[in-house]
């Protein structure tokens, strides 16, 4: 990665990012010949640096949005898998179980503290565990007492937060955010992925570690109908026009949606989120 | 696209006038040419109005300069995950279970789909078929062919975080982001078969530019990921304007 590449990009879409960083040019050729021999270890660092110096509380109000956005799903997450490992110590089996819901909580929660850095004095409010209601207002009543609700639920939360960044990519675009979101998104489609194994392995039978076609077409292929609305247009076998089933020999329908991941808006991603907030708490 | 084509001609124009600049930049290609690793060669910015017929020896090249680069990169790459995966789906390890000889299957058909796209997508820009060089993987081998495929989907989930910033158009900034959580889910799914519960093992991610206290996968920009796919691509791969 040439850090010179990535001020052109960002020059792109905020034409006076040089100025924001330093109002004599001359100096800023001098960063650029410093710029090149940075590591590639030390970017994120250096980015983190020179991006608060260039927009400080003035970062472009789309980004914060949603960084903000990302923040609160992360929040949410967060307290999903914490809250079972805390207060319900026998809900997740010890062993393999409990390391994976672990290793989960741990990564929402270094997401929490990367996002809130990056978005300084315009993080949003915190959002608590007392302000969730991982019941959904009673339509999981069993989410901290039976294990396979709980991972129905937590697998609900994570195929949400991959198509919930993958739908605010291009108000990214072209901005060196975009790779930390994109860094984030992989890893709650590695989480989506390990949680439909562990489901799985308790009784859903042929639950794939991607998402599928349902049966008899439909968009939800998890058999949870209380999570539909997570699965939306996850059916879809169209991609930027072009019909991907039959596109070669052996691609059925199935195969053309299980290739492609779908987005959501952020007004479908709110619509979810609120089912786990509290009234006077929402999106 | 008609556009791009029209400059590229008025380009190769202007540089046949001026025999000089056209010579100079071949000495350049040529001091570049040597320096990629395992067949790669990152020719710098030095040539940007290359013509392709003359300055090409050989192999394809990847110009970074708009979309088409990047989605001939990705093109690659996914000509090399199908390929794989249509070996080992043809003749999987005898110790792969049912489950697992099926999941290598659907994956298969994800790659094919994948290249499939970008090849339709690209059109005439498409670059050719790749040659790919499989001999250090035994594919009689569980670990070997697991060790393998682990190494595509992670270098792939990296590849794809990596380009998506280089990504003018918002239809195909999308459309990199509904196939890399495919491929990261893939690779989830092949790390928990190796052992279970390193799906997303930050820490063993670090040469692919991971981030455990973040909790951020790996992001690589293409000669970096290039310079690591080399060893599994015969055909020449020439990168400019990165």
């Amino acid at each position: 990665m040439n850090i010179v590449n990535i001020l052109e990009e960002i020059e792109k879409v905020d034409g006076e990012i040089y100025e924001r960083l330093n109002p004599r040019r001359a100096a800023m050729k001098d960063f650029f010949n410093i710029g090149k021999k940075i590591s590639l270890a030390a970017l994120p660092l250096a980015m983190g640096s020179m991006f608060q110096k260039a927009y400080g509380q003035t970062t472009p109000s789309t980004v914060t949005d949603v960084l903000n956005f990302a923040l609160a799903l992360e929040y949410l997450e967060y307290h999903y898998y914490n809250h079972a490992l805390v207060a319900a110590p026998t809900l997740v089996p010890t062993g393999l179980p409990t390391a994976a819901i672990t290793t989960i909580r741990n990564h929402e929660m270094a997401h929490v503290n990367l996002l809130k850095g990056a978005l300084g004095t315009s993080a949003r409010a915190e959002i608590t565990y007392a302000m969730t209601d991982f019941t959904a207002g009673g339509t999981f009543p069993l989410v901290y007492n039976d294990y396979v609700t709980f991972l129905k639920v937590a697998l609900g939360f994570e195929d949400t937060g991959v198509r919930a960044y993958k739908g605010q990519a291009t108000a990214l675009k072209g901005n060196a955010v975009l790779t930390t979101a994109l860094q984030i998104h992989s890893v709650e489609a590695r989480h989506a992925s390990h949680i439909r194994q562990m489901l799985a392995a308790n009784g859903a039978t042929g639950l794939k570690p991607w998402i599928s076609l349902g049966a008899g077409g439909i968009a939800n292929d998890t058999g949870v109908g209380a999570v539909d609305a997570v699965y939306v247009r996850e059916n879809n076998d169209v991609q930027a026009g072009i019909t991907i089933t039959g596109i070669a020999t052996g691609v059925t329908k199935a195969a053309a949606v299980e290739s492609f991941d779908e987005t959501l808006s952020k007004i479908e991603v709110v619509a979810i989120a609120n089912l786990f907030l509290r009234t006077g708490f929402k999106l | 696209m008609k556009n791009l084509q029209k400059n590229e001609q008025v380009d190769a124009l202007q540089e046949e006038r001026n025999i000089f600049n056209a010579r100079l930049q071949r000495r350049s290609f040529l001091q570049y040419a040597g320096v990629g690793a395992a067949g790669i060669a990152l020719i710098a910015a030095g040539c940007k109005k290359n013509r392709r017929d003359e300055m090409m020896p050989s192999g394809v090249t990847l110009d970074f300069k708009d979309d088409f680069g990047v989605l001939n990169y990705a093109y690659a790459l996914e000509q090399l995950e199908a390929a794989f995966y249509i070996q080992v789906a043809s003749n999987p390890p005898a110790t792969f279970s049912p489950t697992e000889k099926a999941y290598f299957q659907d994956i298969q058909f994800h790659e094919i789909a994948h290249r499939e796209f970008f090849k339709k997508a690209l059109g005439p820009a498409a670059i050719a078929g790749l040659e790919v060089d499989f001999s250090s993987i035994n594919f009689l081998d569980r670990s070997s062919v697991l060790g393998a495929a682990k190494a595509f989907e992670d270098l792939g989930v990296a590849a794809y975080n990596g380009a998506g910033v280089r990504i003018k158009s918002d239809t195909y900034l999308t459309l990199a982001g509904q196939i890399v959580s495919v491929e990261a889910r893939h690779a989830a799914y092949i790390r928990d078969l190796i052992s279970n519960g390193s799906f997303a093992d930050l820490p063993s991610l670090t040469a692919l530019n991971s981030n455990d206290a973040g909790g951020l996968d790996g992001a690589l920009t293409p000669d970096k990921v290039l310079g690591i796919a080399g060893k599994y691509i015969k055909t020449k791969i020439n990168v400019i304007n990165l």
